[in-house]
C-alpha cells in the first residue's frame, strides 16, 4: 500500500491519472470508516491534506466558490455563513465538532449518500461542481453529479475541486429529522432557498430518494403564492403553508429501511417543508 | 494490500516528540498507531467510526477523532493526545490540568473510558471559548458518548473549570 501527499491540484491530478484506482482521502470521515471496518482495502491513498488550494473559498460578485476540502466548521464560522445560511445550517447538523472540523463538502458530494446533509442545500442552490482531471475541467450541476445511492458521474481519475453557487438573496432554511441533535444520519431532510431578486423558490429533499430531489411543482406554487415586497416576503393565506408541505411530500419517494418508514418520512417532509416556508416568510 | 504489506516506517510528531512508527501497514488509523505502535493507550478505542469521541486528539490544534485519521497521512502535523494535554499549561502536584482535576473533584469519571476524549475536548472548548453557555457546551461535547454519568457530572466539571479560570 502507498500513501501520497501531493501539495497541489496539478500534482494530485497526475497521481490520479497514473493510478485511477487510488482512494482519495479528504476529511476521512467516510473513507476511514470503510478502511477501519475492512470494507475497503485500498492499494493506494491520495491524501488531500497538503493541497491548500482546495481548502480555500472566495466570494466574487454574487458567487461563492467553495474549495472542495473546506471543512464544515469553516462554513459555519466565517463570512460563508451569511453568504450561504442554508449551507451553514446544514453544516451545523453534521456529526459532531470532530466531524465538522474535518469533514468536507467535496467529500459529502463524492460519497453521494442520499443522507448527505449538504446535498439538498446545494441542489436547491443550483450549485455547480467543478471537476478536474489531467484532461481538463468540466462542470456538472449537483443534481446531475449524483445519479443513485452513493453513485456519481465522477470518473476514477477525476477530482472535485470546487463548488459554486449564488450568494444568498433571501431566506434559506435547512431542516433535518433524526433520533437526536447530533451524530445523526438523517431520516429525512429539507432545504428551502428563496431568491428575492428573482422571486423564485427552490426546495430540495434528502434521504427520501436515491439521488438529489427537487420539488418543481411545490416550488412554483410557493413562488406564485408569496407576497413579494421590497421589505420582505409574506404568505397572506395560511393554507398556502399546508398545501406547500403536502406538495413537497408528494415529490418525495422514500423507502422503508432500518432508520425509518416511508410513511414517517413523507409525514416528516410535509412538516419540515411547511415549517421551512413559515420561518422563511415570517422572519 | 496483502497481509505482508507491513514494515513501513514513517515519523510522527506526538506530544512534541519525534516518534518513529515502525513495521506498520499504511492503512492503520492514527488511533491504532498511537495505542499499538507508540505505546500511548490513553486515547481509547470504541467505535472506530467517529461516533463516540473516545479517541479524540488534537491535530495542528484541531479536535479530531483519531480513528478517522490515516496515521501515515498525519506525517508533518503536530499531534497532541491526552498524555500530552498538560504539556502546554500549568498542572498540579499530580501532573493534572485544571480540566483533569475538575473531572476528579466533580465526579465526572466513573468507568473512565470516555474520559480521555472528553478531557481533550474540554480543553479544546475552553481554550477557544472561556465562557461557553450550557447550550454551547452541549453542542461542543455532543460527539462524546458516556454511558455512566448521564453527563450531568461532566457538565458540572466544565462549569467548575469555567469558574476557576474566571478567578
Amino acid at each position: 500500500m502507498t500513501v501520497s501527499m501531493p501539495s497541489s491540484v496539478d500534482e494530485t491530478l497526475r497521481l490520479l491519472s497514473d493510478d485511477p484506482a487510488a482512494t482519495i482521502l479528504a476529511g476521512g470521515t467516510d473513507a476511514m470508516v470503510e478502511i477501519n471496518y475492512e470494507h475497503r482495502r485500498p492499494a493506494s491513498v491520495v491524501s488531500l491534506r497538503r493541497v491548500n488550494e482546495l481548502a480555500t473559498w472566495s466570494i466574487d460578485g454574487g458567487t461563492v466558490r467553495l474549495g472542495a476540502t473546506v471543512p464544515y466548521v469553516e462554513i459555519m464560522n466565517s463570512e460563508l455563513a451569511a453568504a450561504s445560511p442554508g449551507l451553514a445550517q446544514a453544516s451545523r447538523t453534521v456529526g459532531s465538532s470532530q466531524i465538522r472540523n474535518t469533514g468536507t463538502v467535496g467529500g459529502n458530494l463524492a460519497t453521494g449518500s442520499p443522507a448527505g446533509d449538504t446535498i439538498p442545500v446545494l441542489a436547491a442552490l443550483d450549485a455547480i461542481v467543478e471537476i478536474a482531471s489531467v484532461r481538463g475541467i468540466r462542470e456538472v450541476a449537483v443534481v446531475d453529479l449524483i445519479v443513485g445511492v452513493k453513485r456519481t458521474v465522477l470518473e476514477p481519475d477525476e477530482l472535485i475541486v470546487a463548488i459554486r453557487f449564488p450568494v444568498a438573496s433571501g431566506p434559506q432554511e435547512f431542516l433535518k429529522i433524526g433520533p437526536r441533535n447530533a451524530m445523526v444520519i438523517s431520516v429525512a431532510s429539507c432545504a428551502l432557498v428563496i431568491n428575492q431578486a428573482e422571486r423564485s423558490v427552490a426546495c430540495a429533499l434528502g434521504s427520501v430518494s436515491p439521488a438529489p430531489l427537487r420539488c418543481g411543482d411545490a416550488e412554483e406554487f410557493a413562488a406564485a403564492n408569496i407576497d413579494w415586497t421590497s421589505d420582505g416576503i409574506r404568505i397572506t393565506d395560511p393554507r398556502t403553508l399546508e398545501t406547500f408541505g403536502s406538495m413537497v411530500a408528494d415529490a418525495a419517494s422514500p423507502i422503508d429501511d432500518h432508520r425509518s418508514t416511508a410513511a414517517y418520512r413523507k409525514h416528516g417532509i410535509a412538516v419540515m417543508a411547511r415549517r421551512a416556508l413559515t420561518r422563511a416568510t415570517t422572519s | 494490500m496483502t497481509s505482508t504489506d507491513t514494515g513501513h516506517t514513517y515519523r510522527l510528531n506526538v506530544n512534541g516528540s519525534d516518534r518513529v512508527v515502525d513495521g506498520s501497514w499504511l492503512g492503520e488509523s492514527l488511533l491504532y498507531v498511537l495505542r499499538e505502535r507508540l505505546g500511548l493507550p490513553g486515547t481509547k478505542n470504541a467505535c472506530e467510526q467517529g461516533e463516540c469521541g473516545a479517541c479524540s486528539v488534537l491535530i495542528d490544534g484541531v479536535l479530531v477523532c483519531s480513528c478517522l485519521e490515516l496515521a501515515a497521512a498525519a506525517v508533518g502535523t503536530d499531534i497532541v493526545t491526552v498524555e500530552g494535554i498538560g504539556n502546554a499549561g500549568p498542572t498540579d502536584g499530580n501532573g493534572l490540568t485544571d480540566v483533569q482535576r475538575a473531572f476528579v473533584t466533580e465526579g465526572a469519571v466513573q468507568c473512565g473510558f470516555c474520559t480521555p476524549g472528553l478531557i481533550v475536548a474540554v480543553h479544546d472548548l475552553l481554550d477557544d471559548n472561556p465562557e461557553p453557555s450550557r447550550s454551547e457546551t452541549h453542542e461542543a461535547l455532543a460527539g462524546h458518548l458516556c454511558r455512566c454519568t448521564g453527563y450531568g457530572r461532566i457538565e458540572a466539571a466544565v462549569e467548575h473549570v469555567i469558574e476557576i479560570r474566571r478567578d
